[in-house]
């Protein structure tokens, strides 16, 4: 494997509050090959989303990166000074938020956003811009693209507008995208639809994907790897088959035990009991031993670090590597 | 659209004629106007005569019927107190009223959006501290306050500015303008700013709410991982998206300007609609009340359907929404 793309390293992200600075992440590791597409899954308030702000350092105030790098295309980008940073985001990073209904201008039209993104970062005169936003409108699947142009966001269903969205965060090729939560808000008939646009111009462009989602079935259709997220921390990290077949970490197996299953008829799903710990109330070492049946009295003492096997590394000192 | 535009000329219609109904009803409770225009020692004879000549005998109807016809033809009758054409009064007055109000706006605008934005983009800065503060005294304080203080300092101790009048105006056809001379020029600063400085801090803290709101919405959050400069995200995306609700309160303020310039010209002796009005209240004067009353509604539904028609221009989503309807 080459260099990778981008590389996450014990990353950490804390809230300055009245009551103290609350370690939102903790040690968040990874990294990302050219052209690979990681998904990154866990509940509400795991740390997918911020993890995926941190890296294009826009973590909404009081909060800041208080450890660790994160390097990409062989360069640190946490301590950028915030014009550099901009300059990273849009052209070589791209970005995806959650709900297309909110995420354009209501104000401008669709053609204007995107000439305004092209040439924030581009050198082209206004009629290039142009001729390469309907290019973009055209390649997300917009048809009419040249018409399209002049349409206010009100003007587009969801599904379109997470495609002018798709569009805009393509608009410079950058060779990262982050995607967080890009289906959600959506229908479930054109979720697979993004899936599928996202997945094929990823390929296209040759743009990594970090894909932020709670959503399993959205990572099993789509990443090539999986990382799962717990409390703040990395607690596995493999390809997506192998993690879905036989998860390692107790709290990955709760997770797909979770998810229903097409092929087999259960009565009920398995859930997992209790809930994850609060920011700032997480317990001493494991954060999911708590609720793991697996629990021993040593998993209590300091947080588990990665144990590697082959692709695959989790965070467990209890379950051998299967 | 064109449905939009017609139904708020409509309402505009209506609500000038209701006001028409109202300055009818309100003003024949006033008093009795013959006994203010005549001295004690006219007699019971000639005060029938003077009602009659001014049709103050008629029946209610008649009387609601000829002033509304006449107000239909900005006729609005003699003045008692003057003797003189309302409309050529009112019209007189007119330019000074309206040249003040146009430099108060102004002044509360071209200040209070820069300010509101400023304080908006960033709420911690110490000079929006100070503005927030010191916008606190512009909100609590006075109108006539400020004027005499304003007086107080720059015309009395100073001695640079006038305390009172239009200064030297030039008449151009009807109308009589203070912008062409240095001293008119000079002798709007104070009035302006006093009629003005309450509009501004309203507008400077509505934009600066306006903005606190916009700029946590998903789509600055998206502009700026767009890779956009704090420039256009501040402005051509933030600032743009807080006008709709600002270009409401800035007509509605607009209006008031108007209608309540009347205390900044009684403090600075302005000559216009204001002082007028006051004149004409000590005199019973119901013919000028009642057109400075119509004046008032005509502008202030005026602003209103500029505002209702601003909205189409800003915003693309009331566009749809009227062609909808």
């Amino acid at each position: 494997m080459s260099e990778p793309l981008l590389e996450v390293d014990r990353l950490g992200v804390e809230f300055v509050t009245r009551h103290g600075d609350l370690r939102a992440l903790d040690g968040v590791s990874f990294s990302m090959a050219q052209g690979e597409i990681l998904g990154l899954v866990g509940e509400s308030g795991a740390g997918k989303s911020l993890t995926g702000r941190a890296i294009i350092g826009l973590i909404d105030q009081p909060g800041r990166i208080c450890g660790g790098t994160i390097t990409f295309e062989g360069r640190r980008i946490d301590n950028l000074r915030s014009a550099d940073l901009r300059k990273l985001r849009g052209k070589r990073i791209g970005t995806i938020f959650q709900d297309p209904l909110t995420s354009l201008d209501p104000l401008q039209r669709i053609g204007d956003q995107l000439v305004e993104t092209i040439r924030a970062h581009l050198p082209l005169n206004a009629a290039q811009a142009r001729e390469k936003a309907i290019a973009l409108l055209g390649e997300v699947g917009l048809p009419a693209a040249a018409d399209r142009m002049r349409a206010w966001p009100h003007e587009f269903s969801g599904g379109m507008r997470q495609r002018v969205v798709i569009a805009l965060a393509l608009a410079c090729d950058p060779s990262l995208l982050i995607a967080d939560e890009p289906t959600t808000a959506l229908d479930v008939s054109v979720q697979a639809q993004i899936i599928a646009l996202l997945r094929r111009l990823a390929r296209a462009h040759n743009a990594s994907v970090l894909l932020v989602t709670h959503d399993m079935g959205v990572i099993a259709e789509a990443a090539d790897r999986v990382a799962v997220m717990y409390a703040g921390r990395v607690v596995e990290i493999g390809p997506v088959a192998d993690v879905i077949a036989r998860p390692w970490h107790p709290y990955s197996r709760g997770l797909m035990g979770s998810i229903p299953s097409l092929r087999e008829e259960v009565d009920r799903l398995t859930q997992i009991p209790g809930a994850m710990p609060r920011i700032g109330a997480r317990p001493e070492g494991c954060a999911y031993a708590p609720r793991c049946p697996k629990a021993e009295p040593r998993c209590r003492m300091a947080a588990p670090p990665m144990i590697e096997a082959g692709p695959r590394a989790a965070a467990c000192i209890v379950e051998p590597a299967p | 659209m064109l449905h939009y535009v017609l139904k708020r000329i409509g309402g505009a219609i209506l609500v000038l004629v209701v006001v028409a109904l109202i300055a009818f009803v309100l003003f024949r409770f006033v008093g009795d106007p013959i006994n203010q225009m005549v001295g004690q020692d006219v007699s019971v004879a000639d005060r029938e005569r003077l009602r009659q000549m001014l049709g103050l005998d008629d029946s209610i109807v008649v009387q609601l019927a000829r002033f509304l016809w006449n107000a239909l033809h900005f006729d609005f009758g003699v003045s008692y107190q003057f003797k003189e054409k309302v409309t050529t009064l009112v019209a007189a007055r007119f330019p000074a009223t309206f040249e003040l109000s146009l430099a108060a706006s102004i002044f509360a605008i071209v200040v209070g959006i820069p300010v509101g934005a400023y304080t908006g983009i960033r709420p911690k800065a110490l000079m929006s501290r100070a503005f927030m503060a010191l916008s606190l005294i512009g909100v609590s304080l006075p109108t006539f306050l400020i004027g005499i203080l304003l007086i107080y300092v720059f015309a009395v101790r100073l001695q640079w500015l006038p305390s009172y009048g239009r200064g030297e105006t030039v008449q151009i056809g009807f109308w009589r303008t203070g912008f062409l001379t240095k001293s008119g020029l000079a002798a709007l600063v104070m009035p302006s700013i006093t009629l003005g400085l309450f509009q501004l801090t309203l507008i400077a803290r509505l934009v600066r709410a306006e903005m606190l709101e916009v700029m946590r919405a998903d789509f600055i959050r998206f502009a700026r991982a767009r890779g956009l400069s704090e420039r256009a995200v501040n402005f051509r995306h933030a600032l743009k998206n807080t006008l709709v609700p600002v270009v409401t309160i800035i007509g509605l303020q607009i209006g008031s300007i108007v209608a309540f310039s009347i205390i900044t010209e009684t403090v600075f002796q302005w000559p216009g609609m204001g002082l007028l009005f006051i004149t004409s209240v000590q005199n019973a004067d119901i013919p000028v009340m009642a057109a400075y009353l119509m004046m008032v509604a005509i502008i202030f539904v005026t602003i209103n359907l500029t505002v209702d028609l601003l909205y189409l221009a800003i915003d693309p989503r009331i566009r749809l929404g009227s062609a909808q309807a």
